[in-house]
């Protein structure tokens, strides 16, 4: 009687009756059918076949929630037997009623795939422990052998470069070829490894459906098909235990009976049908099956939304292991069957409402963010490129002049500031990220640190705000308003479940990202010292409330700030304008000034600059430039793609170029570039490469380097006095001739106590007022107390008070 | 008049239409109703939701709804074809889903939800709310030239007077009877604000008493205050074209089945079996489909984005007819210029230069943005506006006397801390919770900082300054999406009146000099309103709209001229100009040019800005040697 069984393929608006007739397969065969797989009635306590062995079925109930419907209208209708009778002769040519899915062909094809498919296109890194030279869904079900987790993922995409005809027959009919994969599956299994326990049978959940990624496209053809679509998880349910079985006693006899659920209701039996009593059955809760179901909301990412319209969402029904797999906040892939039911029909009502509530079965969830906090997943991590868009990108990147063009097309409305734009760029492009954990140092920062400095009003905030939009990890805070905390990460206490959530501040969330940081001089000064340890070691420590850890903040700092004057005073040093302490000064890779050039030609260009602004319209105006996503990809796509190596001549440019930074502080006797400065010329040549696409960084990538380095350089560390480039300005926040002078005063301060012969005491204002009389150059009070303190140091003399005394 | 017919029933020709099921019809439906609402005004002829109220609508007949898109909700899958089967005969009769919210069937049929036959289509549903700060002459105009022939197809007559608008300007003088207009749809006492408020009462009533015992739905408008139907418009083809915050007018088949609400009824019931509705979809539920006699369904025919929402303008200015319009009006430009300077100076106390940049902020949109900077924007910071006065209070009502639409958001510690400004989404609901700076484009926000005292701002109170900052800066707001924000890009004139410097940021400030100290501000400004003859109100109102629409372009040569200019400033005083300056000076430029009708900068207007620009910037230093005096 087994022998045909019907199923509704949960498609109620499909033009074809949704039935599926499974007939000419041999008797023995039945058992392990695919469509005995997750109804209840036909579960299975230990099969007679010997592959199977004592295995249970567990049924999917991710593949039919609203099956069945049309089983009973069948069996009274009586097509099944006469079916029967006519089809068997056809033999193995049937098909699945509704599908072009032969059982027995689709069986063995996947069989095939299974046993045969090697991923060509497989990386090392990609999985661990896996030969990639064997096929790579045995050794994952040796695996689950070992491990005894009983589920098998399948990648589409592997299965699509296999066999294209099956890929589409499981893209179209999910509901009839996944159980037929998991029939396939098992029998493989249990052949290789007959005496292997689990929990149940394996189930094959396959992911990465090509057929959708965007939530906005799905539509009425995608109804029971298998898709795939990214999103952003809103809201989980509770768990709900759905009924699959209700389990009903005879108060009167004990006789017992099983009724399975239909159309999400059960239906009690009214009558015994052991004793004829009324109204006599009672429902046994606990014998009665039950499965784990959670409602979950999907809402579309952020990125893959039209601009100006409000997100979508969808609703997710998670079954048995999946359950709680997710939570709100997370980015997740999920790939499921998409369903769309009508609403529930009223018998007191003929009318209806005409509309479908629509949800998706989950069958594999993929998170894409998961590793957020703990290292880069970098495989998930990468955004999808079509291959023409690729082929654009890379052609891009074949033009000479791809570097001038990225950054005269980044933020194209502020005019000029070439070096600064270039800058910029290259920090957006990054350096490569390397590892010397394993030699102690730990790892080295590939991000590249900015600072803007300069007069209010020439476009810093512009340009801050440019980059926040640009990159898709990009933060903006405000010096002004924003707290260590903030910055950071704080403790909340959750009101609904009391738990202590970690709430993370600008620098975690733009974590690969860019922090964007506008009036950096109006921090205080505790906030600002948080930035220390992610400047250089590119983690925050917390501890709060009991919880201590360390958070990955490799971000990219880019920071303006005014100078403290508010305008900046051209007599001062950076050091002095800015009154940013060296030590987080020299943790900047670059620092610009942007100051008012005060050049006529210059004025003239800008001024046709802004006029044009303000009547051009805005289609020339963008003909002219890249568009933001062109630039927007092609750095996602280096990002992810190119990382750049040091060449033999590069390396031996980088030696030069720092062996001579260090001469230029050496002549004069100071040391003058540090290894941070090495660091990075470094990072900014491997950034050039990045954005030439090149696996190589050359002569050429260091050759800018050194030029943007010398430029940001010749702009902040110039000595105003004597008009020289001066690093040590940066690290010391003096310059080697502010040093010398202020030598050259308390040898003079020396001479002049000295000169006055042995006296024990001198009064304060009274050496103060000789020294000024006998310099040539103006000394103020500062400038003499600096000399003091330089004597009193060099244990010649000590200052209590008021006057001086000599040791 | 079979015309008038068809509006009575724009079903019935849908449903006759459709004998013949083919894929055609739905076509020619559209293109049958767009050819018949290009005949002789015939959209005057539709009734509009904007003035009428729901229940004296028919259910499915054609109507009109001028309002903004406040919200989307999610796709919806509908049954396009049906089948429904006489159980009894085994009768199969297909019908049509398309613009109903309900699968009608016969008394003796049943929908066979598994027929082969079933087509399912989708339909996006759009949540539209009135265009947020209409200002009350909108609402009044357009409901006269609609109701100048007497539409046939409800059985609503209306019984409002055409009242003057002296009468009417008298009602806007009195703060409480100003209330009450906006209350109506068009300020009404005589009689078609009653019942709808009733109705309201009602359904509010009806809410508490529910089962559910849940609060009365709120209905989400952006303002706090706002009243008129807020709709579920259903939108059947190219929603991709529409964002949020579009202003659209809509023609489309009105829904108010009350079947809708017992099914809703029915579902709440059932929740108690089903597990999974229990859970937050209640809330949404309630959300998402709420009685249809609050806020009724429209199935959209015909759908277009408005330019303007000006009633005294055509509503397309592309279009030949609107040409001559435009033309004609632009020949009478400068009287009307000089009579709204000399009005406004007037209303600025005879201060001529506010009333000029007054006139420039007015006029300014924003035509083009690039990459994060707008283009076209010029927020006014009126400075030198005395406390806690009733001026301010007045500048606004002259100024909602002016433009489509408009908001006094007054800068008080209270207002900042407690008011909803950025739109936040619900997601127990599942929809966007609005806020004060959901406004459609070239709405003029008139920020009153003279409100503020001294105080505390707490975090609600520091992020709503925040954003009023970033609207006025860079023109947009960031949505509240809870894991994630998103960017609104909007249009915005912003109007700051303070005492001193406002602490928002601004393009420019104008310090105000008083010539005269009217002894009583009331009075005054009252008199002010009712001197001016309606018909000249009028021109006001056309002038500023269609001001805003025009073209602009610089020539080569004044391009050079400017150069040549700026470079020679820059020589004479480095220090106080600078980039930002010639920003400025070059949209005081534009503004000035177009203000005067003109498309191109001539050297003249250039000159003139120059002017301004020196005149403004001469009161602000006076300002702060004054202040420095005092200190």
């Amino acid at each position: 009687a087994r022998s045909c069984v019907a199923r509704q393929r949960g498609g109620w608006i499909r033009k074809t009756f949704s039935f599926i007739f499974f007939l000419a397969i041999p008797l023995d065969f039945d058992i392990s059918s695919p469509l005995t797989y997750g109804t209840p009635s036909s579960r299975v306590e230990g099969t007679p076949r010997s592959g199977v062995r004592g295995t249970p079925v567990r049924q999917r109930p991710d593949l039919g929630s609203v099956r069945k419907a049309r089983q009973v209208d069948l069996h009274s209708d009586g097509l099944c037997i006469s079916d029967v009778a006519t089809e068997q002769s056809l033999g193995q040519k049937l098909v699945i009623w509704g599908t072009d899915v032969n059982v027995a062909s689709c069986k063995e094809k996947f069989q095939r795939f299974l046993q045969r498919f090697i991923d060509p296109l497989a990386k090392e890194d990609e999985d661990i422990g896996l030969d990639l030279n064997e096929p790579r869904y045995m050794q994952r079900l040796e695996e689950i052998n070992m491990v005894g987790e009983p589920f098998l993922n399948v990648n589409c995409d592997h299965l699509r470069s296999f066999d294209e005809n099956l890929y589409r027959q499981l893209i179209c009919y999910p509901q009839e070829v996944i159980p037929t994969f998991d029939m396939a599956a098992n029998e493989i299994f249990f052949d290789r490894y007959p005496d292997s326990i689990l929990e149940h049978q394996i189930q094959v959940r396959p992911y990465n459906a090509l057929k959708t990624r965007n939530m906005r496209s799905l539509n009425p053809e995608d109804i029971d098909q298998l898709i795939t679509i990214s999103g952003m998880v809103i809201r989980s349910s509770q768990l709900i235990p759905e009924m699959q079985e209700a389990f009903f006693k005879c108060q009167v006899c004990a006789f017992t009976t099983r009724v399975e659920i239909d159309r999400g209701r059960i239906a009690e039996p009214s009558v015994c049908k052991n004793c004829n009593t009324t109204h006599s059955m009672a429902l046994i809760h606990n014998r009665s099956m039950f499965s784990d179901k959670q409602m979950i909301k999907l809402q579309e990412s952020p990125e893959d939304m039209p601009a100006g319209q409000t997100p979508h969402t969808v609703v997710l029904f998670a079954h048995n292991d999946l359950v709680d797999k997710v939570q709100p906040g997370d980015r997740i892939n999920v790939t499921g069957i998409y369903r769309a039911v009508p609403i529930r029909v009223n018998p007191r009502v003929s009318n209806v409402k005409s509309v479908y509530k629509t949800h998706i079965d989950v069958i594999h969830y993929r998170k894409t963010d998961a590793k957020r906090l703990h290292g880069v997943d970098e495989e998930t991590e990468q955004k999808m490129f079509t291959e023409e868009r690729v082929e654009i990108l890379k052609e891009l990147s074949k033009k000479p002049d791809i570097y001038e063009r990225l950054s005269s097309a980044l933020a194209p409305s502020i005019y000029e500031h070439e070096d600064i734009k270039k800058g910029i760029l290259l920090q957006l492009f990054g350096g490569s990220r390397k590892d010397f954990t394993h030699t102690g140092r730990g790892n080295f920062r590939a991000e590249i640190n900015i600072l803007l400095c300069g007069d209010p009003g020439t476009s810093k905030s512009q340009l801050l705000q440019y980059v926040y939009n640009l990159v898709p990890r990009g933060q903006y805070t405000s010096g002004k308003g924003s707290s260590a905390v903030g910055l950071t990460a704080y403790v909340m206490k959750d009101p609904e479940t009391r738990q202590l959530v970690l709430q993370t501040g600008a620098l975690v969330l733009s974590d690969n990202g860019i922090c964007c940081i506008d009036e950096f001089d109006k921090m205080n000064e505790s906030t600002r010292s948080v930035l220390h340890e992610v400047m250089e070691q590119q983690t925050l420590s917390i501890a709060k409330a009991g919880i201590i850890c360390q958070l990955n903040a490799r971000t990219s700092i880019l920071a303006a700030a005014n100078p403290i004057e508010s305008q900046w005073n051209p007599k001062k040093t950076t050091i002095e304008n800015i009154q940013l302490p060296h030590t987080l000064l020299s943790r900047f890779d670059l620092i610009f000034l942007m100051l008012d050039p005060r050049d006529e030609a210059y004025d003239r260009r800008l001024a046709r600059h802004l006029v044009s602004l303000y009547y051009r319209s805005e289609k020339k105006m963008e003909e002219e430039y890249m568009d933001m996503a062109v630039l927007r990809d092609y750095i996602a796509y280096a990002r992810s793609y190119v990382n750049p190596r040091l060449s033999e001549e590069a390396s031996q440019a980088l030696i030069e170029a720092y062996v001579d930074m260090r001469k230029i502080g050496s002549g004069r006797g100071m040391v003058s570039a540090y290894p941070r400065q090495l660091e990075s010329l470094i990072r900014l040549a491997e950034a050039h490469a990045k954005v030439r696409f090149s696996e190589k960084v050359e002569t050429v990538d260091v050759e800018e380097a050194k030029h943007l380095h010398r430029e940001a350089l010749k702009q902040s560390a110039t000595d105003p006095r004597t008009g020289i480039v001066d690093i040590s300005i940066l690290t010391t926040g003096m310059s080697t001739t502010a040093r010398k002078r202020k030598e050259e005063l308390a040898q003079a301060l020396r001479k002049l106590i000295q000169s006055k012969g042995k006296t024990p005491a001198l009064k304060y204002q009274q050496l103060f007022d000789d020294l000024r009389a006998q310099s040539d150059t103006a000394v103020t009070k500062e400038m003499f107390e600096e000399a003091l303190r330089a004597l009193a140091d060099d244990d010649f003399l000590t200052v209590t008070g008021k006057t001086v005394r000599l040791l | 008049d079979d015309c008038i017919l068809d509006y009575f029933m724009p079903l019935t020709i849908v449903l006759t239409s459709q004998n013949v099921p083919n894929s055609d019809w739905e076509k020619k439906v559209t293109e049958y109703f767009k050819e018949k609402l290009k005949e002789n005004n015939a959209t005057n002829w539709v009734p509009s939701l904007n003035d009428v109220p729901v229940h004296y609508l028919k259910p499915n007949s054609l109507v009109k709804f001028r309002c903004m898109v406040q919200d989307m909700f999610d796709p919806e899958f509908y049954m396009g074809v049906y089948e429904t089967v006489d159980p009894n005969t085994n009768a199969r009769v297909l019908h049509f889903g398309k613009y109903r919210d309900v699968a009608e069937c016969g008394p003796q049929q049943e929908i066979d939800l598994n027929s082969s036959q079933t087509v399912t289509s989708e339909r996006q549903t759009f949540y539209c709310v009135p265009v947020p700060g209409e200002s009350a002459w909108v609402k009044e105009i357009s409901f006269l030239t609609d109701q100048a022939r007497v539409s046939p197809s409800t059985s609503y007559t209306p019984s409002r007077h055409k009242r003057s608008y002296e009468e009417d300007e008298d009602m806007d003088l009195h703060p409480s009877k100003q209330k009450e207009q906006h209350m109506g749809s068009g300020g009404d006492i005589h009689g078609c604000v009653e019942p709808k408020r009733l109705e309201t009462e009602a359904s509010a009533g009806h809410h508490l008493i529910s089962p559910n015992c849940s609060p009365p739905l709120d209905l989400n408008f952006p303002l706090p205050g706002e009243k008129g139907p807020a709709c579920l418009v259903k939108v059947y083809e190219s929603w991709d074209n529409f964002k949020v915050n579009d202003v659209l007018e809509v023609y489309g088949i009105l829904s108010v089945d009350p079947v809708l609400s017992i099914v809703n009824n029915e579902e709440r019931d059932s929740t108690a079996l089903d597990p999974m509705e229990c859970m937050d979809t209640a809330e949404e539920h309630r959300v998402h489909s709420p009685p249809a006699s609050l806020v009724p369904r429209i199935h959209v025919i015909l759908a277009q984005k408005l330019q303007h929402i000006n009633p005294l303008l055509p509503a397309c200015l592309n279009e030949e007819e609107s040409k001559t319009f435009v033309s004609n009006f632009m020949s009478e430009l400068s009287p009307v210029r000089a009579e709204l300077l000399g009005f406004l100076t007037h209303a600025l106390l005879g201060d001529s230069l506010a009333a000029e940049y007054l006139i420039l902020h007015l006029i300014s949109t924003v035509y083009a943005r690039r990459d994060v900077l707008p283009l076209g924007k010029f927020t006014v910071n009126l400075s030198g506006c005395p406390r806690n006065s009733i001026f301010t209070e007045h500048i606004y009502r002259i100024i909602q006397q002016l433009v489509p639409a408009s908001y006094r958001l007054q800068m008080t510690i209270e207002n900042m801390n407690h008011s909803r400004f950025i739109p936040h989404k619900d997601y127990a609901a599942n929809r966007l919770v609005s806020g004060v700076l959901q406004l459609a484009s070239n709405t003029s926000l008139v920020v009153d900082e003279t409100q503020l005292e001294q105080g505390q701002l707490d975090t609600t109170g520091v992020h709503n300054v925040t954003a009023l900052g970033n609207l006025i800066t860079w023109q947009k707001v960031d949505y509240d999406f809870s894991y994630h924000q998103m960017e609104f890009p909007c249009n915005i004139n912003v109007l700051i009146t303070s005492e001193g410097r406002s602490l928002l940021p601004s393009d420019c400030q104008v310090h105000l000099q008083p010539q005269i100290i009217p002894p009583n501000m009331e009075e005054y400004m009252n008199s002010l309103l009712t001197a001016v003859l309606p018909s000249v109100l009028n021109k006001f109102r056309i002038y500023l709209s269609l001001l805003r629409l025009l073209d602009y372009s610089i020539s080569d040569e004044v391009t050079k001229a400017v150069e040549e200019d700026f470079v020679e400033m820059r020589k004479n005083d480095p220090e106080s100009i600078t980039a930002d300056d010639l920003h400025r000076t070059l949209l005081v430029a534009r503004f000035l040019s177009l203000s005067a009708g003109q498309t191109t900068l001539s050297r003249e207007r250039w000159l003139r800005a120059k002017q301004l620009e020196a005149l403004r910037k001469v009161r602000l230093q006076q300002q702060k040697c004054v202040n420095g005096n005092e200190l």
